[in-house]
């Protein structure tokens, strides 16, 4: 396949950026989109151009370093994988594929593709801590847990905090990814002494740094692990309620 | 610690203006006022298929409305304690969305070169903000045009039935009425599902229904408000 890409680039955080055209040949179905941009840099290496900078790690779909805004779609045309999960052969030869990082005030762009997501590592801090029983492990089933309500909170769970969500959004709000945050402790009985506390001061730090929820959807969608819109009611219900059970523990402590 | 830090914030301020402070808060609070005016919205239409039954009762509605509660409590009163939480709920629900609009617009500074392609967002949603405004310029021209009479010549104050019909006999305004009853059911269609969303009455099973009743509620009012002028225009009525 010969293909053209239009690469963000950005020298620096607060360099200017634009779209450059880059053409990708020989490019073998089979590959990852990330391969595919390996190729690709190892020819602008030997052209002498500064290769294009983009975040991944894994490159299975589980740590969500790999975000990437591809023609207008978070981690590309496939629905429910990340952007190192996509394989060329979803590309027609000679198609122009435009790449470009999450843009949001909240993740700052470091250079070319790579964005800072370090705002999502603030939100998790606000959450604090859970209180555990410490010493040797408790007997498997002495917290019951109902399957579905287990099944629920992995769902949450299943976060990968890439940002696609705040990508995504016409509003850059990062409520799909506090919302999980949030809910994959809120639901499991481990994370009930601090539940009421943690959601109020999550969605706080959120509202610090993106924007709020306009209940598009688009979130949803672009989430590799198809993350549920539910879990952000869940979260507005439970900052709510938040705001009435925080002012008797303020109470309570006179 | 964060987790200590939180609760203490509502000592500060008032409890209901800490809430509101939030952007969580605000979609509570444009949710509960979009609650109070989709209320008034469909009491509204229901109330004005009055229209269809003739003059006569057109306007003994309308004047009914002005003595609810009489002798007890005096002429208008009633209306009044409908009106006042109604203008409540509508400068809410407008100073939310402006100070959210604000908030998300800080938000996305950049912008993507490629256009973006819409999977979920539907036409109704990303448009609440223009349907919103146009609801609320619509709003003032029908004070204006059948409450107040300012723009209505032929105006006779408790004669809504005359007043109607001689103010949509107009072509260009029975067209300014239809296309802005057009733009509140995009509104209605978007916010009474969004709204249940915002304060997390969501429920897997019934999530469905909530489409459901966000269309069905948005249709029944287009077609209920819209008939008015189609049919006033068409001799229908009048
Ligand atoms: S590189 Fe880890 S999720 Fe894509």
């Amino acid at each position: 396949m010969d293909l053209t890409l239009q690469v963000w680039r950005q020298a620096g955080p607060n360099a200017p950026g634009r779209l450059v055209d880059y053409p990708a040949k020989d490019i073998s179905p089979e590959m990852s989109f990330l391969e595919m941009l390996d190729i690709v840099n190892e020819n602008l290496n030997a052209q002498g151009i500064e290769p294009i900078a983009f975040d991944h790690d894994c490159r299975e779909g589980i740590c969500g370093m790999c975000g990437l805004m591809i023609n207008g779609l978070a981690h590309g045309p496939q629905l429910g994988t990340a952007t190192c999960q996509l394989h060329m052969r979803k590309f027609n030869d000679g198609d122009t594929i435009v790449i470009e990082p999450w843009k949001a005030a909240g993740f700052p762009i470091v250079r070319d593709l790579a964005v800072d997501r370090s705002t999502f590592d603030r939100i998790i801090e606000a959450g604090g801590f859970i209180t555990v029983p410490t010493g040797s492990a408790s007997d498997a089933n002495l917290t019951l847990v109902p399957k579905e309500v287990a099944e629920w909170s992995m769902d949450a769970a299943a976060c990968i905090g890439c940002g696609a969500c705040v990508a995504a959004c016409p509003n850059s709000a990062a409520q799909l990814f506090t919302a999980a945050k949030i809910a994959h402790l809120s639901l499991l009985p481990q994370g009930q002494p601090e539940r009421w506390t943690r959601v109020e001061a999550m969605v706080d730090k959120m509202e610090e740094f993106f924007g709020s929820c306009t209940n598009h959807g688009e979130c949803e969608t672009a989430c590799p692990k198809e993350i549920s819109l539910d879990f952000i009611a869940l979260m507005n219900k439970d900052y709510m309620k938040a705001k009435f059970k925080n002012r008797r523990l303020v109470s309570q402590a006179g | 610690m964060a987790v200590t830090e939180s609760p203490a914030k509502g000592r500060r301020s008032l409890w209901l203006l800490d809430l509101y402070g939030s952007a969580v808060g605000k979609k509570w609070a444009m949710a509960l006022s979009g609650i109070v005016l989709l209320g008034f919205v469909i009491a509204h239409m229901i109330g004005n298929l009055h229209m269809y039954e003739g003059a006569a009762e057109m306007n003994e509605y309308g004047e009914y409305l002005r003595v609810i509660g009489g002798p007890i409590i005096p002429h208008t009163v009633f209306l009044w304690l409908i009106r006042l939480p109604l203008l409540a709920a509508f400068l809410i629900h407008i100073h939310a969305a402006y100070a959210l609009t604000i908030t998300n617009n800080r938000a996305t500074i950049d912008k993507y070169k490629q256009p973006r392609e819409w999977l979920a967002a539907s036409y109704a949603s990303r448009t609440m903000r223009w349907s919103g405004v146009i609801v609320l310029l619509f709003v003032a021209w029908h004070l204006a045009d059948l409450t107040l009479g300012w723009v209505n010549p032929d105006f006779i104050s408790g004669e809504p039935f005359h007043n109607t019909v001689v103010s949509l006999s107009n072509v260009g305004i029975a067209a300014l009425y239809i296309a802005a009853n057009i733009a509140l059911g995009m509104h209605i269609f978007h916010g009474a599902w969004s709204l249940f969303q915002s304060i997390g009455v969501n429920n897997p099973r019934f999530n469905q229904w909530r489409r459901w009743l966000a269309q069905g509620l948005a249709t029944v009012i287009v077609i209920g408000n819209i008939s008015f002028p189609v049919m006033i225009l068409t001799g229908v009525v009048g």
